[in-house]
This record gives structure tokens, sequence and C-alpha cells, in this order.
């Protein structure tokens, strides 16, 4: 898809979701799923699977979703899916998450942690990522469990590692 | 005329006839026919004779020239055969020499060539076998390293219990915070 049409759909997303009030919630929702949709093989080629009728990949879709997402969260997903742009989900999603930190004068910080953050763990990283890149951020938290251990955050073009997988890869890159 | 004589000395036997010499006429006569055709034969046959005899003396002496010449010919194509016949025994000599030169220096040269090319396999084994060893010693050194870190990964996996997990996760943020 061009830059153009993923453009257009992330605003499309971004007016629902302020004008449902609901963007920090929504944009937080697609940001996850985008992630997941990104790490899970299996979910991803079962949305881009054309030779699956939409109502199905739909319905996987509102299975996944049913009471863990907001329903604009599922109606933005279901959209996107059903109009056969499956495949640009997660650039739809970040240039939406963008748009949103733009809107507020934040710049987007995406920490992958092997467990959840509690929110006071998240209050404390967020503002020593603030502390330490000098920027106003969006901290957007995704749990992967391939990181191991530790934290790896990236905001714009800089990337803080401090990861146990990384420091293996190290380890075997030595060895 | 002998038998002659005796017939007539037979039908007289009162006559005495010499068994040896002849009558005297008859000497006197057949003297002279005797001189008369010696006479002849050397007025007229003579000459003939002296040109033949000349003329076979001549053809004789030419065919000694001839055998004379034919002999000094062979003579000389004799020598010149033994010395043709020498030539090409020195052409056979330098031949074998030259062949024998050439021979040894082939047997020289191949022999150079075969020990650069003893030399240039053992160099080359001795590079594949130290390359050999290298790749070995590099494939037991990565399968150690993969081994080494399938272990500690399982060690490292089994000892990130929530405490250090959490122990982590305060060590990035401690670390972030005061990277400014």
């Amino acid at each position: 898809m061009s830059d153009e049409r993923i453009e257009g759909y992330a605003r499309a997303l971004f007016e629902v979701a302020r004008v449902e009030g609901t963007l920090d919630e929504v944009e937080d929702e697609l940001f996850r799923f985008a992630r997941s949709f990104e790490s899970n093989r299996s979910l991803r080629s079962t949305l881009m699977d054309d030779e699956i009728p939409v109502e199905r990949r739909l319905a996987v879709i509102s299975d996944l979703l049913e009471g863990k997402a907001t329903p604009t969260t599922v109606q933005l997903i279901s959209m996107v899916v059903g109009s056969g742009r499956g495949k640009d989900l997660p650039k739809i999603v970040d240039r939406l998450v963008a748009r949103a930190a733009g809107s507020k004068q934040l710049e987007v910080a995406e920490v992958r942690t092997a467990v959840a953050l509690t929110p006071d763990q998240t209050t404390r990283l967020a503002a020593a990522l603030t502390n330490a890149t000098g920027k106003q951020l969006n901290l957007k938290v995704v749990v992967d469990p391939s990181v191991l251990g530790g934290v790896i955050a990236t905001v714009g073009d800089d990337v803080i590692d401090g990861s146990v997988r990384t420091r293996l890869e190290q380890l075997k890159s030595r060895l | 005329m002998r038998i002659v004589t005796a017939l007539l000395a037979a039908e007289d036997p009162s006559q005495s006839i010499s068994p040896i010499l002849p009558e005297t006429k008859e000497i006197i006569w057949g003297g002279l026919a005797f001189l008369i055709i010696l006479g002849l034969l050397i007025k007229f046959a003579g000459p003939p004779i002296k040109k033949g005899l000349a003329d076979r003396t001549a053809r004789i002496q030419g065919e000694l020239d001839r055998s004379s010449q034919a002999r000094a010919q062979a003579e000389a194509e004799a020598a010149e055969i033994r010395s043709a016949l020498g030539d090409v025994e020195a052409e056979r000599e330098r031949l074998l020499a030259e062949a024998g030169a050439e021979a040894e220096a082939l047997l020289v040269e191949g022999r150079a060539r075969l020990e650069e090319e003893v030399i240039d396999l053992r160099t080359k084994y001795a590079m594949e076998l130290q390359s050999a060893g290298g790749r070995l010693n590099e494939e037991v050194m990565a399968e150690v390293g993969v081994v080494s870190v399938a272990a500690i990964e399982t060690a490292v996996r089994a000892s990130l219990d929530d405490a250090t997990q959490q122990r982590l996760i305060e060590e990035f943020i401690t670390k972030v915070g005061a990277s400014r």
C-alpha cells in the first residue's frame, strides 16, 4: 500500500477514535494488537489470507478482542482487515500512534519487556526516558517474551537495549 | 711327295731313295714357290695384318686405359664412399651425442619439474590440512559455542524468576534515568 493510503487510513482511524472520545485507549489497544499481529505468524497469515472469507476473518478478530478491547478498537481493526488491508495494519497503527502523540506534542516510545510493567514502573520508566532523551514521550509498553528479561526502549531512531536476549546474542557472537 | 717317291721307288727298286731328304729339283721349285708366296704374302697380306695388329693393340690399350680409368674412378668412388661412411659415422655419433644431451636435459628438467610439483603438492596438502584443521577447530569451537550458549540460555531462563525480572527492570530504569 502506498504511504499516502496508509496515512489516509491512519488519519481516518485517528479521527474516529478522537470523535468517540477514546483516543488514548483505542490507540493503546491498536498498538498492542499491531504488535501481536507482527509477532504471531498464525494470526498474521489468517487475517491476510484472501482465501478465507472476510466474515470468517472478522469473526476471528471479534473472538480475539471481545471483552478485551473497546468496541471502537474492534470495529477499526475489522474495518482495516475487511477492506483487505490487513497486511498494512501495523504501519497504519504506527502512523495513528505517531499522529496521536504528535497531537499531544509527544513522541512515541516503544518499550518491550518480558513481563508486564506495574503502573509505578511505567511512570518511572517514562520519566527516566524523558530525562534521558529530553523529549515528552507517549510510552507504549509491549510484553514480548522473546526479550527474556530487562527492557528494550525505542524512541524514534534511538534504541536503549537492556535486554537479556541481546546480552545472550552478544555472548553468542563472542563465542 | 714322299708317298709319291715311295711309290716310284717301289716300282723301280734300282733307284735309291732317301726317306728323309727330297729331291734337289723339288727343293729348288719348292723354295722358289715358297719365296714367291712369301713375297706375295708380305706385299699383300702384310699391311692388313699390321693394321689389324695395330688396331688390336690400340683396342687393347684403349681397354686397358678404360680399365685403368674405371679402376681410378672406382677407387675414387670407394674413397668417397669411405669418406661418406666416415661422415655418416660422425653424423651418427653427433646425433647420438645430441640425442643423449637432449635426453639428459629433458631428464633434468623433468626431475626439476617433478620436484617442484612434489613441493607444490606438499605445500598445498599441508595448507589444506592446516585449513581443514583450522576449519575443524572452528567448527568445534562453533559447536562448543552453540552448546555453551544453549546451556547458558537455559540456565539464564531458569534463573529469570519474577524477582530477577523486576530487578532487571529496576536496574534499567535507574540506569536510563541517570544517563542524561
